[in-house]
């Protein structure tokens, strides 16, 4: 069976919340509940010049991948939002591929 | 970077787009967003309606703008159009000013009682006497000054000390350069990071905003992240960690309130090092030898010791900027708060200028209105219907000679005084729209709040019932947000239409209210039907009617050029050069001398400052900055909607560990922050992105779910931070200290809350 996933650059996650936003809205999940959820790590200070500071979208028990929005020729609501354009939807095998390419990648199969 | 979606989908904006559609039992509308509630960006927008009611609101993946991006304002939209506590129809008092007793009327008796009022008024005491104050909307001062003038007042305004957003930069960029510019990011192309002709910044600094949030006059603050992705470095100037900081080559911690100093420092290794571009700046700048003597007088060392930058940090941002080709500056509000905000933009203009940047692609790109169409600054008809007697009249006129140059708002702080002495004429109503300035804009609040009261008869319009509407107003207006209104989109880029796809009550468009009011005081200032009438006057120089530019799917853009300079498209007179006296960039102003100011960038401590000020220093040994932006707010807007409230629930203070361990303090422990004005309570977050000797406390917050009536006033008076700065411009009229004051902290006692 192909297996479907997120794949998320978290180098430039900004943290702008427009991924939960476009979830909560797309599905009407109240305040505090959704599909997907930003976790912080940071900041502090690595070494003089170096921060951590770093976010990243984690899927939900709730993250259904927008199958109907992607049947619709769509991307899932978290994707399309997404203002740093860190997420991409799609095969896993196909998201594994840009990993091996870039650092910073983390891959979400919440199905 | 991960292979490019979004970028491919982004084509040339040539074709012709359906507006509207029927989707799974919506119907679909394109558009663009645009205030209210604020919004400084305007981004391609597909609203989704239900039966007239707005459900959803989707970033459009076609539109170059934003390319399907949202930011989390827009994605609640709903929650806010839909809101029950939205104005929706017109109001008048009953009861004391403050006590929140209203009475609903029709719009014809709000009209009515407005024309009868400010007529009166006008035969009593001169038109004149009535104040027209806006908020930063965006479209607002267009359509408001129009009105202003069309009942005949000059005094068009808003009430923030020193214009400070904004306005101290547009002037220094029109006085020594005869145009803006802004950071090239490709957003005049419509095919955008694809164009053959545009080229990524190799170094861009952000200087004074976290644009990724805020959006900022027009430019969508993520392209910052679509370039970093292509290769352009960073440099941040903010006395916080941002984000953006985080990821940048070097980041500048800069004691606020002296980005001038840094800039001359800068501006002097650059020229001592011999960095500059000496062929742009022989051909096109005037004063560049002048420049170098004053520059000469901010040494490294010296510099270093008035921003708190490390001199090596300096020395490397210095070289690094004038040896990036190109390179930019996206800069922010920092810059116009303080009072010598001018200055400090005059000598950060300058760094782009001489390192040649200026117009070239990748580099600050000089900006026009798209076709002409100009919806965004304000002064439409003051020519037309004012007379040269009340011309004339435009308090701050005599006093700031910014004012005679093409300035045409009446400057805040002078009116503020003519408020509250009746000199050189009473003030006796005021016409507030888009603008909640108790809670946000103005300085020391309380001082505008007694002169407002004052009045005879006060209009407030919003979305919302706001503190400055229940302390004032006598009669209240529903205002529409952007759903709701049919509108033009214009500023830089492109121009976009704003599509009406729902009503909520009978609130009406700031556009559609301003014309039919205006209508009544005069005609021919407003001889058009109705607003699609009004904006297709406005788009003459696109060549389209707005029914036309909605049908072919609601934006276009105009053709753009690099180093319009050298073409001749600078100039009304057609020679290349710059739109300034001398034909070239002012390094030294001609214009500024002939005001009686500077003409040359230098720098001036804040008024209150651990050096100008030392004693104060020791009763208020922090350095208080205010104002930084969050994701789900925009100023004083947004606090009702539970989404976006949930993102960043109370006015908050960040403090460093380090201070925060010297206080015992800890995360939510609530603080008092004081100074010899006054004081304002928030919430501590301690975290090390910000100096030990500095703090930062939100700004704008009231609370719309706490007591109406005074003396709570939303429980605005106990978070305004802003009863900590006064009212203070600096000798441009333009610009205050906003940002860099000095405090104390301490605890709130229980029972305080």
């Amino acid at each position: 069976m192909a297996r479907y996933g997120l794949l998320i650059d978290y180098k430039y996650c900004t943290g702008c919340h427009s991924c939960e936003v476009a979830c909560q809205r797309e599905y009407n999940y109240p305040v505090g509940k959704g599909g997907i959820q930003l976790v912080e790590v940071g900041p502090w200070q690595i070494n003089k010049k170096k921060w951590q500071y770093t976010y990243i979208p984690v899927p939900t028990e709730l993250c259904i991948l927008c199958g109907k929005r992607v049947a619709a020729g769509k991307q899932p609501a978290c994707v399309q939002h997404c203002q740093a354009d860190v997420m991409r939807f799609g095969l896993v095998e196909e998201l594994a591929k840009e990993m091996v390419k870039n650092s910073h990648t983390v891959l979400f199969t919440p199905r | 970077m991960l292979n490019p979606q979004k970028k491919t989908r982004a084509r040339p904006w040539k074709e012709t787009k359906p507006w509207q559609w029927e989707e799974d039992g919506y119907t679909v509308t394109r558009g663009s967003a645009w205030s209210g509630p604020g919004c400084h960006s305007g981004c391609g927008v597909l609203l989704y309606t239900k039966k007239g009611r707005l459900v959803k609101v989707e970033g459009d993946p076609e539109n170059p703008y934003n390319q399907g991006r949202l930011c989390v304002r827009c994605l609640a939209l709903p929650e806010l159009v839909n809101h029950p506590d939205r104005l929706q129809y017109p109001m008048k008092r009953v009861g004391e000013r403050g006590e929140d007793g209203w009475q609903r009327i029709s719009w014809e008796e709000a009209y009515d009682t407005i024309y009868k009022e400010f007529s009166d008024i006008k035969e009593k005491y001169g038109p004149e006497s009535v104040i027209f104050a806006q908020g930063t909307g965006r479209d607002i001062p267009t359509y408001i000054s129009r009105l202003a003038y069309a009942y005949g007042s000059p005094n068009w305004t808003a009430f923030m000390s020193g214009l400070s957003c904004y306005a101290p930069r547009v002037a220094e960029m029109l006085i020594t350069t005869g145009n803006f510019a802004v950071a090239d990011c490709s957003q005049y192309f419509s095919d955008r990071y694809d164009n053959p002709n545009w080229e990524v910044p190799e170094c861009i600094v952000i200087w004074g905003n976290n644009p990724v949030m805020t959006n900022g006059d027009g430019f969508f603050g993520h392209w910052i992240v679509d370039c970093m992705k292509r290769g352009t470095k960073l440099i941040v100037v903010d006395p916080r960690l941002t984000w953006l900081a985080s990821r940048a080559d070097l980041w500048l911690q800069i004691r606020p309130g002296t980005d001038g100093a840094l800039a001359l420092g800068m501006l002097d290794i650059i020229i001592k090092e011999g960095l500059y571009d000496k062929e742009f700046v022989d051909k096109w700048t005037y004063g560049f030898g002048k420049l170098a003597k004053r520059a000469a007088e901010y040494p490294v060392e010296q510099v270093a010791e008035i921003t708190w930058i490390p001199q090596e940090d300096i020395l490397a941002a210095a070289r690094m900027f004038a040896r990036s080709k190109p390179a930019a500056v996206q800069w922010g509000f920092g810059i116009d708060a303080t009072k010598e905000s001018v200055s400090a933009a005059h000598a950060i203009s300058a760094l782009w200028t001489i390192t040649g940047n200026m117009d070239v692609p990748g580099g600050m790109i000089t900006v026009l209105f798209p076709y002409g169409v100009n919806v965004w600054t304000g002064g439409w008809g003051y020519n037309d219907f004012l007379t040269e007697t009340a011309k004339g009249k435009r308090i701050g006129l005599n006093k700031y000679p910014l004012l005679k140059h093409g300035f045409l708002f009446a400057q805040p702080d002078e009116v503020l005084e003519t408020m509250q002495t009746g000199e050189p004429y009473p003030i006796k109503a005021a016409w507030i729209q888009t603008s909640n300035p108790i809670a946000c804009i103005a300085a020391d609040p309380k001082k505008l709040y007694e002169a407002l009261k004052k009045l005879e008869f006060v209009v407030v319009v919003d979305l919302f019932k706001t503190p400055t509407a229940v302390a004032f107003a006598d009669i209240v207006l529903p205002a529409a947000t952007y759903p709701e209104r049919d509108g033009l989109r214009a500023v830089w880029s492109h121009v976009g239409a704003i599509n009406k796809v729902t009503q909520i009550g009978e609130a009406k468009s700031d556009m559609q209210i301003n014309l039919e009011l205006g209508k009544r005081f005069n005609p021919q200032a407003w001889p058009w039907e109705n607003v699609q009438e009004m904006f297709t006057h406005l788009l003459e120089g696109a060549g389209v009617t707005f029914e036309g530019l909605r049908e072919r799917g609601g934006q276009m853009y105009p053709s753009f050029e690099y180093k319009k300079f050298e073409k001749g498209l600078e100039r009304q007179d057609g020679q290349p050069g710059f739109n300034t006296p001398t034909g070239k960039v002012e390094l030294y102003s001609t214009l500024f001398e002939k005001m009686g100011l500077d003409p040359l960038p230098y720098f001036e401590e804040p008024a209150e400052s651990p050096y100008r000020t030392p004693e104060l220093y020791k009763k208020y040994p922090l350095v208080l900055t205010t104002g930084a932006r969050r994701w789900g707010a925009f100023h004083s807007e947004h606090h009702q909607i539970s989404r976006l409230r949930a993102l960043w629930p109370d006015p908050t203070v960040e403090i460093n560990p380090e201070t925060a361990a010297k206080y015992d303090l800890k995360d939510g422990d609530w603080v008092w922050i004081e100074n010899c004005m006054g004081r304002a309570r928030s919430k501590v977050k301690v975290t090390p992105i910000i100096d030990p000797r500095v703090i930062n406390a939100d700004h704008a917050w009231w609370y719309p779910e706490k007591h109406p009536a005074e003396p709570s006033l939303y429980g605005l008076w106990d978070v305004n931070i802003n009863q900590l700065v006064p009212w203070l411009p600096g000798p441009s009229g333009l610009g205050a200290d906003y940002r860099s004051l000095l405090c104390k902290i301490y605890k709130v006692k229980e029972g305080e809350m």
